[in-house]
């Protein structure tokens, strides 16, 4: 994977293509690949540095294919398409695979790492204060920003007054010559690392308290901000059995390499376990358990009603609109059409936060203006009604955009020989101007459909998914499958991300499986009228 | 008079029925930026204070200049050079004839279809890497998230254009190519400015999108002086939303002044690109 993330540095010196004629285009074309030739030398040193020799290796390959298509004559086709497919495969496509591959495993809290981190993990989590314990003097540093930098323990041994620092990693001695130690022998600065004050450490006191620095046979812990101890490992790896042993009740839990977890004979799993490939597993529980997939079918079935009220009703109001003043005699179009088109250019993050403060219960606008005291977000058909008609509200002038453009450009000869043919306004629009315009716009249509389908923003900065029924925290009402998906790999009850995958990769199948479908039936459209 | 009802009346009155319900929650955001109290319980409808004092806090009190030269800079970097790699690929997928034409044209339907933010947990992981190896483009550098944003660059953008490449005839091009053009030189002197209304379109819609983008942004840009308009904004209405909310909505009016310059300046080309693109689609 390192080898395909290094491979990132080629797009940055995605070069344009050969120069713009006479003598100024073979010079462009030399500054061009001068420019890929020294970015491809400031992003070989760091490679270098960190001896990535296959990260090296792509990044050559990269920059030597880049000469070879650019200098030459030949391959005119590739030269137009390989800057943008540079950009799509490092920053599209291999995320994309990464998360296919993510979705036949287990990753997740606690399913991070290899076998090795969790044997590491547990025995850390494990470590107790035991009877004549070392106790050391501690401060907390940090390598980065004082309030968000990794933390460091910087511990003084008492015997030998060394003093070492401390990580997750584990512990590594500082040479004397880079610390001053006080008289209690705690360390007041060291070379490289910012200490905290006592402001700054009581303000990442959960932080301190949690890490834990690996020892033999333990682990470092701090106790209060200014000393730490070393306490011994409950539990223990026995490589003979391949399983953790509880030292002081004897117990053993058995690696299972299928969950990656240690497995008591019980049936109790540690919590620390590893990544390995699970197969269709996250798949099949999105059908099969029922704790999971009854939520999920209900997300699924108002994920496409959403998509489509979205859809439909910003095309029907946006129609309606440019139907109306899609005529000579309306004074002041121009001013209208101005007006109209407004929501269009504000920022609509911003107004979907202004919209969720507008059906605020208690100081909102909307309760205000009416008089009512309707809680929005509190019940799932009103939160439904509400998050549709806040996207009526910032897609239909774009629709109105749309259609006013596609209705001027139908000739005005058609709607005028239906009409000298004795058809009703209603009838020349409805057998002659709207199947020219669906013509036009549904290719629009069904990419607002599939934006619609993935409006993240939509929900998040509105309702965030609410109402939630009180079984499910992790599956609200209004909750659109990205939605649900954010929340499983980002949500507070523990990151899910294999699950995450496959549920991003379900989606994925359904937009297309829907585009592929209309886009087909649309050809067929575009046939009988054209 | 019912003959004139029944053929304008209604128009004014379908217009400004959609007036209304366009313009209220502007003019209630109007309303909350002039507010003096500057809280969410104390704003009415319609102004009833004037005071610039929610700009004053806005741009004294918190980053909003920084998060503003952020967001203009990466959304128009970025909606620059996408409607730039995407005109490349669009003239080489109308003009040209090459094997894999038509598979390359079907992939980028597909794979606009999965969204990047789909895959924002291996976009983390990865940034996290370059963050280690290059900062100048890792986590909290508005360069590494235009790149990141250049990924989408080839999609639904490239087949708009191509779409509009192709109504451009292609005797144009053979005339010049008789002349002795190169293809370069047919590229940028004859069909770039041919194509100009389309480039508009895109270029305006990149924008905002890039503008508004939330999710990326959010994992992406974690230092305060390093966030754009949406990330910085959220933060402010997070913590204290009725406190807040007139500086917020302030800043709100403050954010609709590129996009509506954007707008403004390609204006003429809008409602024709739109229509001739969507034709095409």
């Amino acid at each position: 994977m390192t080898a395909l993330l290094e491979r990132e540095t080629v797009p940055a010196e995605a070069p344009e293509p050969s120069g713009r004629g006479g003598l100024a285009g073979p010079l462009v074309k030399i500054a061009l690949l001068g420019l890929v030739a020294g970015l491809a030398v400031w992003a070989a040193f760091p490679l270098i540095a960190e001896r990535a020799w296959p990260g090296l290796a792509v990044l050559l390959v990269a920059t030597a294919g880049l000469f070879y298509l650019y200098a030459g004559p030949r391959h005119i086709p590739a030269k137009y398409l390989i800057p943008g497919t540079l950009f799509l495969i490092v920053f599209q496509l291999f995320p994309v695979a990464y998360t296919a591959a993510t979705a036949f495993t287990n990753f997740s809290d606690g399913h991070r790492g290899d076998k090795q981190e969790a044997v590491v993990a547990i025995q850390t989590a494990s470590v107790t204060r035991v009877p004549g314990s070392t106790e050391y003097a501690l401060t907390v540093a940090t390598t980065g920003d004082p309030a968000t930098g990794a933390l460091t323990f910087l511990v003084t041994d008492p015997a030998s007054k060394v003093v070492s620092a401390g990580t997750p990693d584990g512990l590594t001695a500082l040479p004397a010559g880079d610390v001053t130690v006080n008289a209690a022998g705690r360390v007041t600065a060291a070379a490289g690392y910012t200490l905290l004050n006592g402001g700054q450490a009581s303000a990442r006191s959960r932080e301190i308290t949690d890490l834990a620095v690996p020892t033999p046979g333990g682990a470092i812990r701090s106790q209060g901000l200014s000393r730490a101890y070393e306490g011994k490992a409950g539990r223990a790896y026995d490589a003979g059995c391949d399983c953790i042993r509880d030292t002081t009740s004897g117990k053993t839990w058995t690696a299972d390499g299928e969950v990656g977890a240690f497995v008591a004979a019980d049936g109790e799993r540690l919590a620390q376990g590893w990544r390995v490939g699970v197969g269709l597993a996250n798949f099949t529980r999105l059908v099969s358990d029922s704790a999971v997939s009854g939520p999920f079918a209900r997300t699924l079935v108002w994920n496409l009603i959403f998509a489509l009220a979205s859809t439909g009703g910003t095309f029907v109001l946006g129609l309606g609109c440019a139907l109306a003043l899609h005529s000579p005699r309306v004074r002041g179009r121009a001013l209208y059409r101005t007006l109209l088109v407004l929501p269009y250019a504000m920022p609509s993050f911003a107004m979907l936060l202004v919209w969720r403060d507008m059906f605020n219960t208690d100081f909102g606008l909307i309760n205000n203006l009416f008089g009512l005291d309707v809680d929005w977000f509190g019940g799932a058909a009103s939160a439904r009604i509400a998050v549709i008609l806040v996207q009526l509200w910032l897609g239909y002038p774009y629709m109105f955009l749309v259609a006013t453009g596609a209705l001027q450009a139908i000739p005005p000869e058609l709607s005028e020989a239906s009409r000298i043919d004795g058809a009703s306004p209603w009838q020349s629009l409805r057998r002659v101007t709207l199947p020219l315009l669906l013509v036009a716009l549904t290719p629009l249509l069904i990419s607002s459909f599939a934006f619609n389908f993935n409006n993240f923003n939509a929900i998040y900065l509105t309702t965030d998914g609410a109402p939630f029924p009180a079984d499910n925290p992790a599956n609200g009402a209004t909750d659109l499958l990205i939605t649900y998906t954010y929340r499983l790999a980002f949500g507070g009850s523990g990151a899910q991300y294999g699950f995450a995958a496959a549920v991003s990769i379900f989606i994925f199948v359904i937009v297309a499986v829907i585009s592929t479908v209309s886009f087909r039936r649309t050809r067929r459209q575009e046939e009988v009228y054209s | 008079m019912t003959k004139w009802l029944s053929r304008v009346g209604w128009r004014h009155g379908v217009a400004l029925l959609a007036l209304v319900f366009s313009l209220f929650p502007i003019v209630f955001v109007v309303s909350a930026a002039l507010n003096p109290l500057g809280t969410l319980s104390s704003t009415e409808a319609v102004p009833t204070g004037a005071s610039l004092g929610n700009f004053a806090n806005l741009l004294s009190g918190t980053d909003f200049a920084r998060w503003f030269g952020n967001s203009v800079l990466i959304a128009g970097v970025s909606a620059v050079a996408s409607v730039f790699l995407s005109a490349l690929a669009a003239y080489a997928f109308s003009r040209m004839r090459f094997r894999g034409r038509r598979v390359g044209l079907l992939a980028l339907l597909l794979i606009q279809m999965f969204p990047q933010f789909l895959a924002i947990v291996a976009i983390f992981l990865m940034f996290s890497t370059i963050t280690d190896l290059w900062p100048a483009i890792g986590f909290n550098q508005a360069w590494g998230l235009i790149l990141l944003y250049l990924g989408g660059a080839l999609g639904v953008n490239t087949w708009l254009m191509k779409g509009f490449f192709d109504t451009v005839p292609r005797e144009l091009d053979e005339s010049a190519t008789m002349d002795g053009a190169s293809h370069a030189q047919t590229f940028f002197r004859i069909l770039l400015p041919l194509v100009a209304p389309v480039l508009a379109v895109t270029g305006l819609l990149a924008f905002i999108g890039t503008i508004n983008e939330f999710l990326i942004a959010n994992v992406f840009l974690t230092d305060t002086g390093a966030k754009t308009l949406s990330v910085g904004m959220y933060g402010l209405v997070a913590g204290e939303r009725d406190n807040n909310f007139g500086m917020f909505c302030a800043g709100t009016l403050l954010t609709a002044v590129p996009t509506v310059l954007v707008f403004q300046f390609l204006q003429r080309y809008i409602v024709n690109g739109l229509t001739a693109g969507a034709v095409k689609g």
